[in-house]
């Protein structure tokens, strides 16, 4: 939880894989979460290298953005801007994150966690 | 659900994935990741969320001085449920400095669970401050450490100025069924919650 520093160093700056760009398409909230078939991974072997991997890391199994940074390694910020390009280029699906809205979808969410959590 | 034939807006779509979030908030060191790992079906992970001159924009950049980019930790970890429900569980930054980082991750959530160590009990108060002041659920959860002083649950709700309507647990961060108790009650009380919002059903509890 402390503050790291890149063993590294700034070889690469963070946001050069993004070529600068701090802003992503869309903004992905931290849990929402992501898959993709092998056909997207294949074709995301194209669009370059930092955009694979996280194809990769959600080839049949969903993984959520946050997941996502972990396991590549990316800031947040950076895996979030490659992220909504994925998924405008149609590499990557995006799950909806928890409903904000409707009583009704909120109850039933909320109720399908609490058994969830019972039955662990 | 590996598919191979491309074709996202179809069959993809009936299958929709929902995922919630739960936040474990708290001081440095008061066992959120302990916490987090007892239950999670994966080691928590870390994922490093970079401040820049961007970012900073959404706090009072004071609480970062004399730096361009900082990198703030944070630990979270997963349940799947089932194949189309999946809980997070996220952990805050426990250094003061980076609570502006809170707002994103209680973005959403289901509801929160504030850990308080009985030892240094006043290290709650920042924590339980930023609770009170935003309209996420949450519970406070005692975590028993080893050798802690033992207080009843009514001294510390009074020491913290806990309000009446908010449940306030012990609990064993290291154990998974005590960390699945604090998990429940976040939840009930997140439906509680609701429920009176809704004004329908029940009344927010008292005391």
């Amino acid at each position: 939880m402390e503050p790291r520093r890149d063993p590294r160093g700034a070889l690469v700056r963070p946001y050069a894989v993004t070529r600068g760009r701090t802003e992503p398409l869309q903004n992905i909230a931290l849990e929402a979460v992501l898959s993709c078939t092998a056909t997207q991974v294949a074709e995301a072997r194209f669009a370059g290298h930092d955009k694979y991997r996280i194809a990769s890391v959600c080839e049949g199994r969903a993984q959520s953005l946050a997941e996502i940074a972990a396991y590549t390694r990316m800031p947040l910020g950076v895996a979030r801007v490659l992220v909504a390009d994925l998924v405008a280029e149609g590499l990557l699906t995006l799950h909806t994150a928890a409903p904000a809205e409707g009583f009704e979808e909120r109850m039933n969410l909320l109720g399908r966690v609490l058994s969830g959590l019972r039955e662990l | 659900m590996d598919f191979a034939n491309y074709d996202p807006a179809g069959a993809r779509r009936s299958r929709e994935i929902i995922s919630a979030k739960i936040v474990v908030a708290g001081g440095f060191g008061v066992g959120k990741t302990t916490l987090v790992g007892a239950i999670s079906e994966i080691t928590p992970l870390t994922t490093e969320a970079l401040m820049t001159a961007a970012g900073v924009g959404i706090d009072d950049p004071s609480k970062v001085p004399g730096k361009e980019t900082t990198t703030v930790a944070m630990d979270f970890g997963r349940i799947t449920m089932a194949e189309d429900l999946i809980l997070y569980l996220f952990g805050t930054p426990g250094q003061t400095r980076f609570w502006f980082m809170w707002d994103e991750i209680i973005r959403g959530a289901v509801g929160a669970a504030v850990l308080v160590d009985t030892r240094r009990i006043t290290d709650a108060f920042a924590p339980l401050d930023y609770f009170e002041n935003r309209n996420l659920p949450y519970v406070v959860a005692l975590n028993r450490f080893d050798g802690a002083p033992q207080y009843e649950v009514e001294e510390v709700r009074e020491a913290l100025a806990i309000p009446p309507d908010v449940p306030l647990v012990m609990c064993d961060a290291r154990q998974r069924e005590s960390v699945k108790q604090v998990l429940v009650t976040v939840v009930e009380h997140a439906m509680l919650r609701l429920q009176a919002e809704h004004g329908r059903g029940f009344p927010t509890p008292v005391g």
